[in-house]
C-alpha cells in the first residue's frame, strides 16, 4: 500500500464502515464493538502517519489528487500539512473516546447511531485533509448531516429547538460560503488550494469568515451554541465542541489567512476585536451560568474566540500557539462534556444547585476532573498555558492592548473553571448525589484517561506541536508563501 | 396546392425512441380490449415497461450515433444528443414510473388505459424535447399534455383527482394557448416556423426589436412557464401535484420537467439568439419568482405532496438560474441539474406513494412519523432526497446547485447567486421539516396512523426508490462522466 493512500483510508475507513453498519443487521453489540474497532484503527492509521511524516519538510504530504469533474477543474485533492495532521489527530482521538462513551452509556437504535458518529469522523478528517476548495465545502457540510441527527433523535427535551438553530445557523453561512467558493475558484480558474493563489476580493473573504465564524463561533454568530451543547448527548456535544468547532477555525487559517492576505489584513481589526469579545463575553457567562454543560460550552465559546485572536495576530508565536491551543482545548473541552456526562449519568443533572459533594468516595472522578480543570484554567506547566502564552506573545506584538484584554479573559477563565470544580466537587453534598452514585467506572476510566494522557502529554511538550506544525518553523512566512 | 407540397424524407431511427413508446401504447390500449381482465394490468405494465425500455435503448444509441446534430423530417425534429440524453432521462422516469404505478389501486377497469397513457405521455415528452418548429412544439406540447390531464383524473372516483385533472386541462390550455398564440406572433413577425430560420429571418430583416416578435417571444415563454410550473405560471402546480395519483405526479414532477425546461431552452437559444438580452432577463425574473413563491409557500405546508409540489416549484427556480444564463456552461449546468433533480423529485412522491398506500390516507408531515424506523430502506431513502434538495455534499444535488451558481457567476450575475443561496437557506426549513419528521417516535402520533401489519410487498416500487437513490448519491461521485455527456449534449444548441 502506498504510504498517500493512509489519508485515503483515514476519510474513508469511517465512512464505509457506516454504511457497513447501517445495511448489515447486527445486533446492538457487535454494532458498537465494529464502530468502535473502527474508530481505533483510526487512531492506528493516524499514528502510522505522524511516525512516517517528515516535519522537516515543506509542502503538502500525503497528497493525492484525482479528477472529480475537469471542466471546472475540480479535484478530488486531499493530503496534510503539519497543522492539519495535527488537527486530523485530535479529530480521531477525540472521536474513539466519543463512539467509546456512546458504546458503554448503551445508546439505543444503535445501528444508526453509530454509522452516524463515524460517519461523523470520515467527514471531519475530510474537512483537514482536502486541498480542492469544493471538497472542502462538501466535508464541511457533511459533518453538519450526522450532527443534525445525532442532536435530533438522541438529544435532550429540548432538542428539536436546537437542531434547528444550528441547522439553520451554521447552512447560512456555509451557503454564502459556497457562493465564496465558486466566486474565488472560477476567478482562479481552479478549486485547488495548493495550486490557486492570492485572492484580494473583500467579499469573498467574507463570505469564507462568516461560514467560520459561525463554525467557531465567534461572538453574534453564536446563537446556536448554548442549545446544541447543551440538548446534544454528551459524546456527541464532546466531539462538537471538540472537533467539529475547530474546523471553523481551520477554515479562519486555511483559506482565510492564506487565500486572502490583503482582506485578511484589512479586517484584522475587526476580527482581533471579534476575538476579544468573544472571550471576555464567554468567559463572564462562564462564570454566570448554573450548569456543568453551559460552563464547558461558554469556555468553548471564549477559547474560540481567543484562538482566533492568535490566527489574526498574524505573528510566529500568534500561528504557533493557536494550532496548539485548539488541541489543548480540544481535548479539555471533550474531557470535561464526557465528564459532564459521567456526573449527569449519576445524578440525571449538571444543575450546580443539586450538584456538589462528589469528590467524596469518587477519588478517580475527583482526579480526572481536578486534573483536566487545572490544565484547562492554564496553570503554568500545563498545555493551555503554553498555548494561551504563545498567542498572547504573538499578538502582544500586534499591540500591547489586546495582550492585556486578552490575560483578563484568562483571569476570568480561572474564575469559572474553579468555581465548576468546587461546585461538582466540593461544597455541601447536593440533593441528587446519593452514596450509591459510584466513582467512575473502568469502563469510563479507559475512555477518559486517554484523553486526559494527550492533555498530560502535550503539557509535558507543547513544542512538540507548535514547533511541528509549520515547516520552515516560521508561520507567517510559510502562510506568506501559501503553504506550497 | 397538394402536390406542390414535397413529402421530406423521413429518418426513421431519429424518431424511434417515440415509436418504440407509441407502439407500447397503442398494444397496451388493445391489450385494454382483447386481453381478459385478470392479466390486463400483468400485460398493459409490461408493454408499457418494454416501450420505456426500448426507447431508453435506442435513445442511448442515438446519442452515441448523432454526434452532429441536425433536423430530420424536414424541420419538425432535431436528431442530435441534446435530445437523446432527455429522451434518456425522460424513459428512465416512465420506466420507474411504471414500477410504481404496478401497485397502485387504480380502478381495475381503466389500469390498461393508464398505462397506455403512461407511454403516450412519455412519447410525447421526447418528441417534445426534439422539436424543431413551433409548429411541432405545439402538437407534442398537446401531445403529452392531454396524455397528463386524463391520467391526473384517472382516478375520477376520487374526488381530488378529478379536480386535479380538470384544474390541469383548464390552466394548461391556458398555457398552450399563450404559447400557440406567441407562436402566431413570431411567425407573423417573420414568416417562418422552424427555430433556425426565425433566427436567420430575425437576423436578416432587423426584426430584433420588432413588437410582435418580442410579443410572440414573450407569451412564448409564458407557455412554457405553465408547463416547468415556474412562477407566476405556477398557480395549477400545488392543486393538480397533490390531487393526481401520486405515481403521476411523480412522473409528471420529473419528466415534465426535463421536457419543458429542456426544451425552453432549446428554443430560446435557438430561436432567439439575437435576442437573449431579453429572455435572459426574463428568466432570470422568472427564476427568481418561482425561488420567492415556491420557497415561501412550501414553509406552512403540512401535507407532504404539496410541499413537494412547491418544491417543484422552487428547483424550476434553480434550473432557470442555469438557464438564463444562455452559455454553454448554462446548458450544460441545466443538463446536469435535471439528473439529480429527476431522481430525488421521482423518489420523494414514490416513498410518498409507499407511505400512503401503507397508512390508505394521504401523507403529513405528523403521519410520517417513526417511518425512518419502520421502514429504514424507505426512509434513509426520503432523507436523501430531501437533504439532496436542499444541496447536501453526497447527493447531485449539491453538485448541480454548483454548476447552476457557476452557471450565473460565470455570466456575471453575482446576484442571481446570491438569491440562490438565500433560497437555499429558506429552504432548509421545510426540507429537514420531513427528515425531522420521519425520526420522530411513532408512539406520540399512533392515533394517527392506521392499525399496524406489513405493508403490501411492493418490490416495483422499492426498485424504482433505489434507483433513484442510486442516481441521486452516484451523480456527486461520478460527476466527471454525467458533466461529459451533458457538454456533448449542450454541443448540440447555438450556445
Amino acid at each position: 500500500m502506498h504510504v498517500a493512500d493512509l489519508t485515503n483510508w483515514l476519510i474513508w475507513l469511517p465512512i464505509g464502515t457506516a454504511v457497513v453498519l447501517w445495511v448489515v443487521p447486527l445486533s446492538r453489540y457487535w454494532t458498537g464493538g465494529l464502530a468502535l474497532l473502527a474508530s481505533l484503527a483510526e487512531v492506528g492509521i493516524w499514528i502510522e502517519q505522524a511516525v512516517r511524516f517528515d516535519f522537516q519538510k515543506p509542502g503538502l504530504q500525503f497528497a493525492t489528487k484525482a479528477t472529480w469533474f475537469k471542466d471546472l477543474h475540480v479535484s478530488y485533492h486531499i493530503g496534510f500539512y503539519g497543522f492539519s495532521l495535527w488537527l486530523a489527530g485530535l479529530t480521531v482521538i477525540v472521536m474513539a473516546a466519543c463512539v467509546a462513551y456512546g458504546f458503554w452509556a448503551g445508546r439505543d437504535r444503535s445501528r444508526a447511531y453509530f454509522g452516524l458518529m463515524l460517519f461523523l469522523t470520515g467527514a471531519t478528517v475530510a474537512v483537514f485533509a482536502a486541498q480542492d476548495l469544493l471538497f472542502f465545502y462538501a466535508a464541511f457540510e457533511a459533518m453538519l448531516i450526522p450532527l443534525y441527527v445525532l442532536v435530533g433523535v438522541w438529544g435532550g427535551p429540548n432538542r428539536g429547538t436546537a437542531t434547528l438553530k444550528l441547522v439553520i445557523y451554521t447552512m447560512a453561512g456555509s451557503l454564502f460560503m459556497l457562493a465564496s467558493v465558486i466566486a474565488f475558484g472560477l476567478s482562479q480558474g481552479t478549486f485547488d488550494l495548493v495550486d490557486s493563489s492570492t485572492s484580494a476580493s473583500r467579499f469573498v473573504f467574507l463570505g469564507f469568515a462568516l461560514a467560520f465564524a459561525i463554525k467557531s463561533p465567534l461572538i453574534g454568530f453564536h446563537g446556536w451554541l448554548p442549545d446544541a451543547y447543551r440538548e446534544a448527548p454528551p459524546e456527541v456535544t464532546a466531539a462538537l465542541s471538540g472537533v467539529i468547532a475547530k474546523a471553523g477555525l481551520y477554515g479562519f487559517l486555511r483559506i482565510c489567512l492564506v487565500k486572502f492576505p490583503e482582506p485578511s489584513s484589512y479586517y484584522r481589526t475587526a476580527l482581533l476585536a471579534l476575538g476579544v469579545a468573544s472571550l471576555l463575553y464567554g468567559s463572564l457567562l462562564a462564570f454566570r451560568v448554573r450548569d456543568f454543560r453551559s460552563v464547558v460550552a461558554y469556555s468553548s465559546f471564549a477559547q474560540s474566540g481567543l484562538i482566533v485572536v492568535g490566527l489574526f495576530a498574524g505573528t510566529d508565536q500568534g500561528f504557533g500557539g493557536a494550532v496548539l491551543q485548539m488541541l489543548a482545548h480540544g481535548f479539555v473541552s471533550a474531557t470535561l462534556f464526557l465528564l459532564a456526562g459521567v456526573v449527569e449519568r449519576r445524578t440525571t443533572t449538571g444543575d450546580f444547585a443539586l450538584l456538589g459533594g462528589m469528590a467524596k468516595g469518587r477519588p478517580v472522578l475527583a482526579t480526572l476532573l481536578m486534573v483536566t480543570g487545572v490544565i484547562s484554567l492554564a496553570v503554568p506547566g500545563s498545555a493551555n498555558f503554553a498555548g494561551e502564552f504563545l498567542i498572547l506573545t504573538g499578538v502582544f506584538q500586534r499591540a500591547w492592548w489586546w495582550a492585556a484584554l486578552g490575560a483578563a479573559g484568562i483571569v476570568l477563565a480561572a474564575m469559572y473553571m474553579l468555581r465548576l470544580i468546587s461546585a461538582v466537587l466540593h461544597e455541601a453534598r447536593g440533593s441528587t448525589v446519593s452514596d450509591a452514585a459510584l466513582d467512575v467506572r473502568p469502563a469510563e476510566i479507559g475512555i477518559l484517561v486517554p484523553l486526559v494522557a494527550c492533555l498530560l502529554a502535550l503539557s509535558v511538550w507543547p513544542g512538540g506541536v507548535s514547533g511541528h506544525s509549520f515547516q520552515p518553523d516560521q508561520p507567517t512566512q510559510v502562510i506568506g508563501s501559501q503553504l506550497k | 396546392m397538394l402536390a406542390a407540397f414535397s413529402r421530406p424524407p423521413i429518418d426513421w431511427f431519429a424518431l424511434s425512441p417515440v415509436l418504440a413508446l407509441l407502439g407500447a401504447s397503442g398494444l397496451a390500449l388493445l391489450a385494454a380490449v382483447l386481453v381478459p381482465a385478470a392479466q390486463r394490468r400483468l400485460v398493459a405494465a409490461t408493454l408499457a415497461g418494454l416501450g420505456y425500455v426500448g426507447a431508453i435503448l435506442a435513445s442511448i444509441w442515438l446519442y452515441v450515433d448523432s454526434p452532429r446534430g441536425h433536423l430530420v423530417v424536414g424541420t419538425a425534429f432535431y436528431r442530435d444528443r441534446w435530445t437523446a440524453l432527455a429522451a434518456v432521462i425522460v424513459a428512465a422516469v416512465g420506466l420507474a414510473a411504471v414500477g410504481v404505478s404496478w401497485a397502485q389501486r387504480l380502478s381495475e377497469r381503466h389500469v390498461a388505459e393508464y398505462y397506455f397513457l403512461l407511454a403516450a405521455a412519455g412519447a410525447g415528452m421526447i418528441f417534445f424535447v426534439g422539436a424543431g418548429n413551433l409548429m411541432t412544439t405545439f402538437l407534442s406540447l398537446e401531445w403529452f399534455s392531454l396524455c397528463l390531464y386524463v391520467m391526473c383524473a384517472i382516478d375520477y372516483e376520487l374526488e381530488g383527482s378529478l379536480e386535479a385533472g380538470l384544474k390541469y386541462l383548464v390552466v394548461g390550455s391556458f398555457g398552450s394557448a399563450a404559447l400557440l398564440f406567441g407562436s402566431a406572433l413570431v411567425y407573423g413577425a417573420t414568416g417562418k416556423i422552424a427555430f433556425g430560420q426565425i433566427a436567420a429571418a430575425t437576423a436578416g430583416a432587423g426584426l430584433s426589436h420588432d413588437v410582435l416578435l418580442v410579443l410572440g417571444l414573450a407569451l412564448v415563454i409564458g407557455g412554457l412557464g405553465f408547463k416547468s410550473s415556474s412562477a407566476p405560471f405556477h398557480m395549477w402546480t400545488p392543486d393538480v401535484y397533490e390531487g393526481a395519483p401520486t405515481p403521476v405526479t411523480a412522473f409528471m414532477s420529473a419528466a415534465t420537467k426535463v421536457a419543458a425546461m429542456l426544451l425552453a431552452l432549446r428554443l430560446l437559444a435557438t430561436t432567439f439568439p439575437t435576442e437573449h438580452h431579453l429572455w435572459g432577463w426574463a428568466t432570470a425574473g422568472i427564476a427568481c419568482a418561482s425561488l420567492a413563491i415556491g420557497n415561501l409557500a412550501a414553509l406552512t405546508q403540512r401535507r407532504v405532496k404539496r410541499m413537494l409540489a412547491y418544491s417543484s416549484i422552487s428547483h424550476a427556480g434553480f434550473m432557470l438560474i442555469g438557464l438564463s444564463a444562455g452559455t454553454a456552461l448554462g446548458g450544460r449546468a441545466l443538463m446536469y441539474y435535471l439528473i439529480p433533480y429527476s431522481a430525488m423529485a421521482f423518489g420523494g412522491f414514490a416513498v410518498v406513494a409507499a407511505r400512503e398506500r401503507e397508512l390508505g390516507r394521504e401523507v403529513t408531515l405528523d403521519n410520517l412519523a417513526g417511518f425512518l424506523w419502520e421502514r429504514p430502506f424507505l426512509g434513509f431513502s426520503m432523507a436523501a432526497f430531501m437533504l439532496g434538495s436542499v444541496g447536501m455534499p453526497f447527493t447531485g444535488g449539491l453538485v448541480g446547485k454548483f454548476y447552476v451558481f457557476a452557471a450565473a457567476y460565470d455570466h456575471g450575475w453575482t446576484w442571481l447567486v446570491i438569491v440562490g443561496v438565500v433560497a437555499t437557506i429558506v429552504s432548509l426549513y421545510y426540507y429537514l421539516a420531513v427528515v425531522r419528521a420521519m425520526w420522530r417516535p411513532a408512539e406520540e402520533l399512533r392515533v394517527a396512523v392506521a392499525a399496524g401489519g406489513s405493508p403490501p410487498r411492493d418490490l416495483a416500487l422499492h426498485i424504482a426508490v433505489g434507483a433513484a437513490l442510486v442516481v441521486t448519491i452516484g451523480s456527486f461521485f461520478a460527476v466527471e462522466p454525467l458533466i461529459t455527456l451533458a457538454k456533448h449534449a449542450a454541443a448540440a444548441l447555438p450556445l
